[in-house]
């Protein structure tokens, strides 16, 4: 620190900043590896176990004669849709939270999941659809939402505080239209409609994972590129513009992006519960303050429902879908968010 | 340095159907300080947002140098014009070095990586500030006008040849106000930057500045020196608001002594 500080202030601000990014690498590295320890972790152990050896085997192509099924049929489906629907949720929601400089502005709070759900229930039980057309339907629905969200709260400008009321206006309505539609529903829809209440990996099948690929490379790609926007809008709106940012069209490509992302990984799982919501803090907390953590959150939202999933399998005493076990994590810490924000002055 | 010029044509601007601003024109000296004061409501920061390209004027525009701002691409008018917003928000735990490379943004590229040279503005910005000892401390544990200096820094970072401030000096006491205010008049003699702020206290303007613009009601009412615009008649015209205006003892500068109902003895 004292040779540090003998340097030029150039110099010194040129090694901070460097010591920060080399750290910031380091930690998504770390993240990463911790991720994919978890995924060969659920490939290997689950009712029974089965040898690493094994698992390789399976997933170069071979045939292992009690292995193969479990690990290409169940295990390994389960995993990649459970780290990509992670990832995407946990993407898309620090995007929001970042944008709208507030945690509460995930978009599984201010109804845009809602907005998928709804639309998917209703196709499932009122039209009887299902497939990839209860898919479509949710992802536009998730847009229509966040695009109604976005007119009715535009005023003078986007308000962030404006937009979660908005938000969560919209999305009790929705929720309500979801049981509303739930209590008239033949018994044979319910099993397929309760997924879209609290999202669940079950039965899943990796040809479902092209969509979820695509949109993250797409949409995070996107946001990837405009990462240092994002990053100036923590400003505040008239910063960032002042500093060249240009606010309406950069705003609605993050939001389509971040939506985009959402709204394709709920129509293959459904709204596994809070991941948006919980991956941006607990990526900031991991990474620390300084540059939005979105690959940070993309990562802990993989490892998240990943985590989730394989405890609602086998750590519980009853099998439970994933979103059951985020929402038993994540409702807490929304009611800490809410009391603390409001010991603030409800900011 | 040749300063650009900065003008508004005959801009009318608002929000929404409430008109803020009606057909004003304004034209900026080319150098030194400018405070723009006037009573609440009557235009002052929504001047500058159009100044700044945060608002469109439904009417008229704005020229640098004699081109409309609206042609101007946005990251090169960010280059040449700053503006400091009354209350911008430190994203938490940001340091302050952190803070003053935000300043960096309209030089950076989507490609472009962190120069040396950017190292180097940020080291200068804070040099200028007098804010390089606090480089490395967080912005949320500063003191009130510690913070300013590090907003300052970071719209100096920008390098701009015109810097627009919004209430630079509102929630500091006056200790700090004038901390604030010596530091732009420093930067205005030594980096040759332009200024142009909003400020609410008239002495501290008619101080500070070389240069005043009185506004009253979304127009300009007198525009000048100090001494030309700070009269008992402006105050009144713009305040609706009785008093005396002596000469500073000390600079010889306007001094508005408000009067109000009871001030006479």
């Amino acid at each position: 620190m004292t040779e540090a500080a003998s340097l030029p202030l150039a110099a010194r601000i040129a090694a901070g900043r460097r010591a920060r990014t080399r750290s910031r690498r380091r930690i998504a590295g770390l993240l990463a590896a911790v991720l994919a320890a978890g995924g060969a972790l659920t490939l290997m152990v689950g009712q029974s176990v089965t040898p690493a050896m094994d698992v390789m085997r399976v997933l170069a192509g071979q045939d292992v004669p009690g292995a193969g099924f479990t690990i290409r049929e169940l295990r390994l489906p389960r995993a990649v849709l459970a780290v990509l629907a992670g990832m995407s949720f946990g993407l898309g929601g620090v995007v929001f939270q970042t944008m709208l400089r507030n945690p509460l502005a995930s978009p599984d709070i201010i109804g845009i999941s809602s907005g998928a759900s709804a639309a998917a229930v209703v196709a499932i039980v009122v039209l009887g659809w299902s497939g990839a057309a209860v898919s479509g339907v949710a992802i536009i629905a998730g847009l229509v939402v966040a695009a109604a969200i976005y007119l009715l709260a535009l005023k003078d400008g986007l308000s962030g505080a404006r937009m979660i009321l908005v938000g969560i206006g919209i999305s009790a309505m929705l929720d309500s239209l979801i049981a509303y539609v739930l209590l008239g529903a033949p018994s044979w829809t319910l099993q397929d409609a309760l997924r879209w209440l609290t999202g669940s990996t079950n039965g899943v099948t990796l040809d479902q994972a092209v969509p979820i690929s695509c949109a993250l490379l797409v949409f995070g790609g996107l946001l990837i590129g405009l990462r240092r926007n994002l990053d100036a809008m923590r400003l505040g709106d008239d910063a960032a513009a002042a500093l060249g940012v240009r606010l309406t069209r950069d705003r609605a490509l993050i939001v389509l992006s971040a939506v985009g992302l959402i709204a394709v990984a709920t129509a293959v799982t459904g709204p596994i519960a809070f991941i948006a919501f919980l991956s941006g803090p607990i990526a900031t907390a991991i990474a620390g303050p300084g540059r939005p953590a979105l690959m940070p959150a993309a990562l802990v939202g993989a490892m998240l429902v990943l985590v989730g999933d394989y405890a609602g399998q086998h750590l519980l005493p009853a099998r439970v879908p994933v979103g059951v076990v985020t929402g038993a994590i994540g409702a807490p810490y929304l009611l800490y968010l809410i009391v603390r924000s409001h010991g603030q002055g409800g900011r | 340095m040749t300063g650009s010029s900065l003008r508004a044509e005959g801009i009318t601007a608002g929000y929404g159907r409430s008109l803020v601003l009606r057909d004003l024109d304004l034209s900026l000296p080319a150098s030194g300080i400018c405070a723009i004061v006037g009573a609440n409501a009557c235009g002052k920061s929504t001047l500058l947002r159009c100044l700044a390209r945060l608002l469109r004027p439904d009417r008229g525009q704005v020229l640098l140098d004699g081109r409309s701002l609206r042609d101007i691409p946005t990251r090169e008018l960010a280059r040449r014009l700053g503006l400091l917003p009354q209350s911008p928000t430190a994203p938490d735990g940001i340091t302050v070095a952190d803070l003053v490379g935000y300043g960096r943004h309209p030089h950076q590229g989507i490609l472009s990586r962190w120069s040396a040279a950017d190292d180097r503005a940020v080291a200068a910005a804070l040099e200028a500030t007098g804010s390089a000892d606090l480089a490395d401390r967080s912005v949320d544990e500063l003191s009130g006008g510690q913070r300013q200096r590090a907003w300052i820094a970071m719209a100096l970072a920008q390098d701009t040849d015109i810097l627009l401030l919004d209430e630079p000096t509102t929630f500091l006491d006056i200790a700090h106000q004038i901390e604030v205010l010596d530091l732009l008049v420093d930067l205005a003699r030594e980096r040759g930057t332009r200024i142009v702020m909003v400020l609410h206290d008239l002495n501290l303007a008619a101080r500070y500045a070389d240069h005043l613009i009185a506004m009253r009601e979304g127009r300009v009412e007198a525009a000048g020196a100090a001494a030309e615009v700070l009269t008992e008649a402006m105050i009144e015209r713009v305040f609706e608001l009785r008093s005396r205006v002596i000469a500073d003892p000390t600079t010889g500068k306007p001094m508005m002594l408000p009067l109000g109902r009871h001030g006479t003895a």
